[in-house]
């Protein structure tokens, strides 16, 4: 993440006509019905806490600015909640122009890690939240469930699917989930040698 | 009402892997309702919406797809007791019969697999379970430990009725459907100022600065708090569950404020209700009774509380 770079002067001549037609296409389709009215800003319990502003985004998505819009880490405090696309008088569905321009982030290169990690978690184990320690299957017992659900946790098969699905969509690559892995290994080693 | 209605039961991950009395509660409260839960074998991670909805939408879709794909083998309608699983698989559901693009995409995808979406079932949540097919008045006569006096706290999340719009179910700014649901139980509802905001947990903001996602949610504990307190949050949600729970241990962490609130799934509300023990379905499991070493409050309930036993468990 990159934000830190962000130029406080903006050079509204460099736009990007594209970055609209980018959006509308991956499922931002109402964004040019935007006039401004900052509903969605004012409905916001991400932007009443933090400098994430839907307004301000769309306003400079359809200016343009695309590489101040997907550089910027306050993309990332909005927590898809509809509270500005059930009171939006335009429909623009600000909710989805905002998931669509982190689509672009991500295809651009901006992906936080821990975000990295958790679609690395659901090629890996097929979930995004594991079953990854044996704790976890002695919860379940203690409440009298089998210690293995029925899910892809107890069906590598099921996990087979996920990575040839993920790989056939290019999502693996995407995210960077080879380089990830072996990174994480490294980690690993690291750790066993010290003990 | 159908009679004996059967549901495939996608469990999504929070459920089994880290609040499983909320699978087991869910168990006995449908065997109870006359409702029968198939297993989906093989589902995976739903997946999360506004995370890989976030990443990339036709792998989102796909990956939602194919667990769709299960359920349309064996003809029975899906349900979910996660607001975000609930997202992705009825939104998915919706947009894949919807948009043409986005179906010959993702079938392309599945292709891979053998598999095809075709759109020939419903995703429900285990609210719409029990208000459509169940009903609250079945669910009343159920009642055996009614909870008169019981001040209860709702906070219903968000992706099952928004957006309003596409799911046409509820008014996201007035709702009444998981109100009766919860009511049922003989709660008194405790209205606050903040009921309808977010938990903060989605949309991948707990993964990215989970002090901020904890602000949401300290700020629904304040407006409680104002209301007059609850004795229970309940929640049709397993990650709200998670944020309102195990987000009082991290809360008392990051910023040395102390909330002691009993917070529950609506499925493990009706079990109680419905007259089983705490210990049948382990709601003393709960992270923050596990990681606090503390005690339920469930005395407020008129429910007796044993010390849990210690199970090592840690996020």
């Amino acid at each position: 993440m990159t934000s830190a770079d962000q130029p406080d002067v903006h050079v509204i001549d460099e736009v990007d006509t594209e970055f609209v037609d980018m959006i509308k296409r991956i499922g931002g389709p109402n964004i040019q019905s935007c006039y401004q009215c900052g509903t969605c800003s004012g409905s916001c319990p991400a932007g009443a806490r933090t400098n994430y502003l839907v307004r301000g985004i769309i306003r400079k998505a359809l200016l343009g600015l695309k590489e101040d819009v997907i550089s910027s880490q306050e993309l990332w405090y909005c927590t898809t909640c509809y509270t500005c696309t059930d009171r939006c008088p335009q429909d623009v569905q600000p909710t989805e122009v905002i998931k669509a321009i982190r689509n672009v982030a991500v295809a651009e290169g901006y992906m936080l890690e821990p975000h990295q990690k958790v679609a690395a978690k659901v090629i890996e184990a097929g979930h995004a939240v594991p079953l990854d320690k044996e704790s976890w299957q002695k919860l379940r017992e203690k409440v009298g469930l089998e210690p293995v659900p029925p899910n892809a946790s107890g069906n590598p098969w099921a996990i087979e699917e996920i990575r040839k699905i993920t790989s056939k969509s290019g999502f693996d690559k995407l995210i960077g989930y080879e380089e990830f892995m072996r990174a994480e290994e490294e980690k690993k080693k690291e750790q066993e040698k010290k003990g | 009402m159908a009679k004996n209605p059967k549901f495939y039961h996608f469990l999504g991950c929070v459920i089994p892997h880290r609040y499983p009395s909320v699978e087991k509660a869910t168990n006995l409260v449908f065997e109870d309702l006359g409702m029968e839960l198939l297993d989906l074998v093989g589902a995976t991670c739903c997946p999360a919406p506004g995370v890989f909805g976030s990443f990339e939408r036709v792998t989102w879709a796909t990956v939602a797809a194919r667990n769709l794909t299960l359920a349309e083998a064996g003809g029975h309608p899906i349900t979910t007791g996660c607001n975000g699983c609930f997202a992705s698989l009825w939104d998915s559901n919706h947009e894949l019969k919807h948009d043409e693009e986005l179906r010959k995409a993702v079938n392309n995808n599945l292709a891979e697999i053998g598999r095809e979406f075709k759109g020939t079932i419903e995703v429900t949540h285990y609210v719409d379970a029990l208000y459509d097919y169940a009903g609250v008045e079945a669910i009343k006569k159920r009642v055996t430990r009614p909870f008169e006096g019981v001040r209860m706290a709702l906070h219903p999340g968000c992706h099952w009725m928004r957006p309003k719009l596409i799911k046409k179910k509820d008014d996201s700014e007035r709702p009444h459907i998981f109100k009766e649901v919860c009511e049922a139980s003989g709660a008194e509802y405790v209205p606050y100022k903040d009921e309808l905001i977010c938990c903060g947990a989605g949309g991948a903001v707990r993964t990215a600065d989970v002090k901020v996602s904890l602000d949401f949610t300290m700020q629904k504990f304040e407006s409680i708090i104002d209301a007059g307190g609850a004795d229970i949050i309940v929640t049709p949600c397993p990650f709200c569950e998670l944020q309102l729970d195990l987000g009082q241990v991290e809360i008392q962490k990051y910023f040395e404020k102390e909330f002691h609130f009993d917070v529950m799934h609506v499925t493990e509300l009706l079990a109680l209700a419905f007259g089983h023990e705490p210990e049948e379905f382990g709601l003393a499991t709960h992270l923050q009774y596990m990681q606090r070493k503390n005690q339920p409050n469930w005395e407020r309930l008129g429910i007796e509380v044993h010390k849990p036993e210690d199970v090592v468990a840690s996020e």
